[in-house]
């Protein structure tokens, strides 16, 4: 089984150096301040510019909360991060689902993003592992999901 | 109506919830699950049809009998939470990379 990958593509006003650094070692400044797991607030988001570094917000108080690794890292082409938070939005180092984000240069200074965001079946096989591993584990996915979205 | 608003909309019914229970359990036909439950085989036919509207289970036939159980794929819901993330996550990126350059102090 599996479930069609999230695929987004934009065009931005850089250079594809400009915009693979911008994502990558700024992301703490353009991310969602609300889509994030921690206890308290990120001050940083974290991406460790190499293969096997790792992704995760960092709070005020210095707290890390994991949020995946780098899979692949290919300046200024893209790179590839597995996306190891769950659907009960927690940190899982057993659940791997992958974004790939590529940049492309469109020769009038403007660079095309590709980013997509696959394996998401993977979401589904390991709240069937919390499920029978934890009894009511389902009704706790989706309790966590809805309080997430609704707030 | 999202698939997380149709989910829990289909689970704050209580009968259906504990369907939904039953089958976190194992996977169930409608027969087996009426008789664990004080309802009616076409009442759990009919809250069995609702939860899988909402994604939250999915049947397969075996022989004359349909067996219910949960769907994976509920985390469709999932799907279109990353969806609408990504297009807000990168709505900012844009903003943010196309600002101009502030002078390095």
């Amino acid at each position: 089984m599996t479930i069609k990958p999230v695929v987004k593509t934009l065009t931005v006003k850089a250079s594809p150096e400009r915009a693979f650094e911008a994502f990558t070692a700024s992301m703490g400044q353009w991310w969602p301040k609300s889509h994030t797991i921690g206890a308290t607030p990120f001050v940083a988001v974290v991406m460790e510019p190499r293969v096997g570094g790792r992704w995760y917000e960092r709070a005020a108080d210095g707290a890390e909360t994991n949020w995946g690794k780098v899979l692949a890292w290919d300046p200024p082409r893209g790179f590839v991060l597995a996306w190891q938070i769950s659907a009960d939005w927690a940190y899982d180092p057993n659940l791997m689902t992958e974004v790939e984000v590529r940049f492309e240069a469109k020769g009038d200074g403007t660079t095309a993003v590709t980013l997509e965001h696959r394996r998401l079946e993977l979401f589904g096989e390991r709240a069937q592992a919390m499920a029978d591993s934890f009894d009511g584990g389902w009704v706790g996915v989706i309790q966590h999901f809805v309080d997430f979205v609704g707030g | 109506m999202t698939n997380a608003s149709r989910a829990l909309a289909a689970l704050g019914d209580a009968t259906r919830r504990e369907i939904f229970e039953q089958l976190a359990v194992g996977p169930s036909s409608v027969g087996a699950l009426a008789a664990r439950l004080p309802v009616s085989r076409p009442a759990v036919s009919q809250h069995l049809r609702v939860l899988k509207e909402a994604g939250l289970v999915e049947e397969t036939p075996e022989g004359a009998r349909r067996i219910y159980r949960l769907d994976p794929r509920g985390i469709g819901a999932m799907r279109d939470w990353l969806d609408q993330h990504w297009d807000a996550a990168l709505a900012a990126f844009k903003d943010f990379v196309e600002q101009p350059e502030e002078p390095t102090a």
